[in-house]
Parts: C-alpha cells; structure tokens; sequence
C-alpha cells in the first residue's frame, strides 16, 4: 500500500489505511501481509516506492494511491508489469477510458461520478443559474466537466482557483455580483474549510453543492456551522442502512475512537474485495484471480456494488445533508441523486 | 463589472496585504538586523494558529486566543534564537537556509505529532461575524475590516517604536552597524533575542487572525512565507515602512489581477480560455511586479542603497 500519511492531505491516507487495516484484522487472516509506504503526496517518491515495492517486496497487489496525478504516475506502468491495481480513492478518466487495463480495478469511483450527481442534484433542485468553481488542475477540470454533463440549467459565472487557494474573499465577491442562483464547488481538503468558513460569513444565502471532499467526517469538525444543511453528494454515508455499513461504522469507531469518513468506507471495501478474491484464487494465476475480483463478492458498506466493463463501480450517488448530531457534524442522506450509476468512459474501454 | 465589485475588492486586497505585513515586518527586522534567512517564519504562524484555536476551543474566548498565539509564538520564537539561530549569526546564508528548513519540518512534524493530521476548528467571534453594510451599500464581512484596522494599527505602533524609542533607536543602529553598537555597551545578543520574540509574536498574530477564517492545519505556514518574502524584497531588506508598502502592494496586485486579468482577456478571447489564461498570467503577476520593482531600484523601495 502507497499512500499519503504525511504532509497536506495526510488525512485522507490515514483513514485510506485505517479502514483498509481493519478490515484485514476482521478477516482473520494471518497469510496476507500488508507493507505501507507514506508517498508524502509526491509522484517522484510514489514512483519510488512502486519500484521497490515491486523488485524487492516482490508484491502481487498494490492499493492506496490518493491523488490522481500520483496514481497516474504508478498505476500505469505497475499493471503492465503484471501486478494488480485496487485503487481506494484516485478515479482518473485516463484510467477509465481508453487507458483502461485489465488489472486496474477502481473500488471508490471515477472521478467525474460525485461532481455528476451534484450537477443532477442541482436539477432536481430546480437551479438554473448556478455558478461554479474548482482549482485549476486536472481533477478540478474533470469536476467542472463533470457537473456541466448533468446540469440543465444556465451558468452564472465559471471560475478556476489556484490549487491550495487559502483566501476567497474575490471569489465571493464575485458570487455576490453575478446573480447565481447556486453555487456548486470542487475544493478538497483545507481549501474547502476555507471557503465555507468565508462564504458563512459574507452574508450570502445563496443554497452551495458540492461532492463529499469538503464535507468529510474528518474536515467537518473545523467547517463548524458554515456547513449545516449543505448539500453534498458521495457514494457512502455512515446511515446507510445494511449490517455491514452498521458493522463498520461501529467498529472503526471502537478501534480508533473517530467516526469514519468516505475514504475510511473505500479502504475498507478495498481490502474486503482482494479477501473475497483471496478466497477463491491465487494471485498467481492472474486469470482466475482476476475473475474473482470481478465477480467483487464481497458485502460493500454501500450494499450493492458491481464492477462495470472498464472495472469502474456501478453504483448509488447519495445526496447527503450536513447535519449536527449532539457535538458532532456529520451527514444524513436526504435521496438518491444518481441511481446504479456507470462513468461517461466506459464504452472507450476495450482490454 | 460594476463599481461596488471593484471596491469590495480593493478592500480585499488590503485585508490580505495587511496580514501579509504581520508576517513581513518580523521577517523583515531579523533579516535585515541580524542579518539571518529565517525560514522557519512560517512555522511560528502555523504555531499562533494552533495556539489560538486550542485556547479558543478550552476557553471560548477570541482575546485569549489571540494573547495565547502571540504568547506561544513568541516563546517558540525565543527558543528558536537561544537554541539554534544564535550558533547561525557568522555563518553564510546556506547553513542558515538548511537549519531553518530543518526546523520547519521538526514544527510540522511536531505538530501533526501532538494535535494529529485532521484541521482543526477556529472561529471568528460571534460580536465580529456576518456582514455590515457600508457607505454606497456594499455588503462586507466585519471582520475583515477588523483584521484592516488591526494590521494598520500594528502597523503605526511599530512605526512609533522603531522611530521614537530607546529599543526603536538600538534596532535601527544595529542594522547599520552591530558592532558598533555592541562596543557602545548594548548587549546585542539580547536585543536580538527581542527582535526575534517581536517578529515572531507578530507572526503567531498573523496565523491566529487568518487562522478563523481559513483552515488551521499542518503546513499552513509555508505559502504565506513565499508570499512574505515577495515582500520584503520589493519593499526593502530591513524597513518597516517598505515592508508595509510592499504588502499592500502585493496584497492589492494579487487581489485585483486574480479579478481582472481574465476579464481583460475576455475582451478578445473566448471565455473558457481566457479564465484559464488570466488566472495563469495573474498567479504570476506580484512576481512580474518583484521583478519590475528590482530592475527599477535593486534594492527595493526603501532599501538602504549601497
């Protein structure tokens, strides 16, 4: 596993690995060996790590990539070398499509999935002129690409941020002046407390979309009340309702004494597919290995999950509220935005 | 593009190149007196920013919080000189570069060690929060005002102690020529532990105050520290007014370009490419004015010149 465990966006890893580890320690099993590596949020040391991970540690599955421009450095060159790739977060389109591989198997989502269900949410809300921002770097494009392909209605404004934006205070302003009647945002991790915090306190009241990266379990406690009742879209929340999710959700409380967030429920599906494929083959025989993985037996903490033809989730995109629970903010599901939802790419992928 | 749009963003623009002085004037005062490239600045910012939102969280009180910041920064800050920076002074620059770099990374690493990898929550006071309407009806936060007057009160009392005190007079001679002033019976090694405790309860000022309104996190110290740099550079190594004048600058021009830049590009270009073109061009825009600033006096605005 080669993930983020320090530096910005160290989080994320952490509940990646956190839910990944818990799962194997469920599983009983003292025959998988789990090595991890911190990528420090950095292709060069990512790339790095796969070498070594590959040549020395002679693994036969890799996991735990984060970003997409880390994954797009490992992955590729990882699969054609024969080893198998359970990406936990990191869905980019180049994967998904054309650049699809056999051994590639996406278990969160594709990248464009959250942004699209925002865009369908913002019709079912009846917005027509929403205005719309995310950093300018690939996964940010792919977001604003995302819930253009959804959205019906008017744009009010379109707006590029610089990755690792602290202040939006000429954002806001510009918000103010367009006349939106919505604003959807793609701003991961600190850039997203940052701008809910700010935009509470403009004054503005105009109803905000965005996916779940702003809204996690682990960034919400410093968002604070800017973020109740916003909607957010994710395919995993701690209240859907299956005794796995149940399970999960209490377990990992137990363990490490937090609530899980989205990325906690992805590591945790990563690790309980490769034990449903353990099962049933050996690694070494790529092929029946492989079938087993796309059989994905496995009880997901989001009830039903299939792989589609470009090994991407078909899947249920919820629309979650923010809500506070005692001390704690969390969410709530208020609807299904997306129902057994594919990606725009699958039908580019031919293995 | 309407007049009120155009106002609220210059007061943005000051709001941000005031509390990028906060961060300039203590960089500002130890590189141009003691002569040292501090890069650990930015983690005595992050170190406020902590301090204040752990204060605010036991006590509920901003004022606290704020006291809580300067204090911590400022004990940091002199544990960072009488441990580290002052073995540094007759070194060159590079030793110096690599010790602060190291203790930027012992601060992040430290941190994230005992408050963990997760944001932590600081907020702005009710009595500061929500809007207030001003004179030509633009709605502006109040509390962005309130960092406005703060930074240019700071401003003005450190213009007072560097221009009419005994400690303002000893600074100053030190800049020009420690050791002369060291042969006239001032115990040099304590006036800069001072400069330093300042500069660094400035700093931890700084993060508290942004801190409420953005994310108090690990490593949110460095990119302010780039920025702080850009100032002191165009402003003049060692002065206090060019350290001002050059945040305002800065703060006005990243502002204003991040705005208009690809407004202006839309008048000619279609809009998706000029978005993405003014935003490019605008994220370089205070390092084109650093660079115009230093052909046009090398030694910034109110550097000494040599």
């Amino acid at each position: 596993m080669i993930t983020t465990l320090s530096g910005g966006g160290a989080g994320l890893g952490i509940d990646v690995r956190d839910g990944f580890m818990l799962a194997i320690g469920q599983s009983g099993r003292n025959d998988i060996e789990v090595i991890i590596e911190d990528d420090q949020r950095k292709p060069d040391i990512a790339v790095q790590l796969a070498d070594k991970m590959i040549q020395s540690e002679k693994v036969d599955v890799m996991t735990g990539i984060i970003w997409s421009n880390l994954a797009m450095a490992v992955i590729p060159s990882s699969v054609s070398q024969g080893k198998f790739y359970l990406s936990p977060n990191a869905g980019p389109s180049a994967l998904a499509g054309k650049g699809c591989h056999r051994n590639y198997f996406n278990v969160a989502w594709q990248n464009d999935n959250l942004h699209e269900a925002a865009g369908a949410y913002a019709n079912s809300a009846d917005y027509n002129n929403s205005f719309i921002l995310a950093p300018n770097y690939p996964a940010g494009q792919d977001a604003l690409t995302g819930y253009k392909r959804m959205y019906d209605g008017e744009l009010a404004g379109e707006v590029f941020t610089k990755l690792g934006q602290t202040d939006y205070a000429s954002e806001i302003a510009q918000i103010r002046a367009s006349g939106a009647d919505s604003v959807f945002f793609f701003l991961p991790g600190g850039m997203g407390i940052s701008f809910l915090k700010q935009y509470a306190d403009s004054g503005i009241n105009l109803p905000v979309v965005g996916p779940a990266f702003s809204f996690d379990q682990g960034i919400l406690q410093a968002v604070g009340d800017a973020a109740l009742g916003v909607v957010n879209t994710s395919q995993w929340n701690k209240d859907i309702d299956n005794g796995t999710n149940a399970a999960f959700v209490d377990t990992f409380q137990a363990e490490y004494g937090r609530l899980p967030s989205l990325y906690a429920s992805q590591g945790f599906d990563t690790a309980n597919l490769l034990i449903s494929a353990l099962k049933v083959a050996n690694p070494g025989d790529a092929d029946a290995f492989r079938a087993a993985l796309e059989a994905a037996d496995f009880n997901s903490t989001r009830g039903d999950f299939k792989f589609g033809s470009n090994h991407n989730p078909i899947q249920n995109i919820y629309a979650r509220e923010v809500i506070k629970e005692g001390d704690v903010y969390t969410n709530k599901i208020i609807g299904v935005a997306l129902e057994n939802h594919s990606d725009a790419y699958a039908a580019e992928c031919s293995f | 593009m309407s007049t009120i749009l155009i106002i609220e963003q210059i007061l943005n623009g000051l709001q941000f190149g005031v509390m990028l002085f906060l961060m300039a004037a203590g960089l500002t005062l130890i590189f141009g007196v003691m002569g040292l490239i501090n890069l650990a600045h930015g983690s005595l910012y992050m170190i406020g920013a902590f301090a204040a939102a752990t204060v605010a969280g036991l006590t509920g009180s901003f004022v606290l919080a704020l006291m809580a910041a300067m204090m911590a920064a400022a004990i940091a800050g002199v544990l960072i000189e009488v441990l580290v920076i002052r073995r540094l002074y007759a070194t060159d620059h590079l030793d110096q570069v690599l010790a602060t770099f190291a203790l930027i990374l012992i601060f992040s690493e430290g941190t994230r060690w005992v408050f963990g990898s997760f944001p932590l929550f600081l907020n702005i006071p009710d009595y500061f929060s929500g809007p207030v309407t001003l004179p030509g009806g633009i709605e502006y936060p109040l509390y962005r005002l309130v960092l406005i007057c703060v930074g240019l009160l700071v401003a003005g009392a450190l213009g007072l102690l560097i221009t009419r005190t005994r400690i303002g007079i000893q600074i100053r001679a030190g800049k020009d020529d420690h050791e002369m002033i060291a042969a006239l019976g001032v115990d040099i090694s304590k006036l800069y532990t001072v400069i330093f405790a300042l500069g660094a309860a400035l700093a931890g000022l700084a993060g508290a105050l942004v801190g409420a309104i953005q994310s108090v996190q690990v490593g949110m110290g460095e990119p302010v520290l780039i920025l702080a740099f850009v100032v002191i550079v165009i402003g003049g190594i060692g002065s206090i007014k060019g350290a001002l004048i050059g945040a305002l600058l800065v703060g006005l021009t990243d502002t204003l370009g991040g705005v208009f830049l690809p407004e202006l590009f839309k008048l000619f270009m279609e809009p998706s490419a000029a978005q993405a073109s003014g935003s490019a061009l605008s994220s370089m825009a205070i390092y084109i004015l650093m660079g115009v600033v230093l052909v046009w006096r090398p030694a910034g605005l109110f550097g000494a010149r040599k």
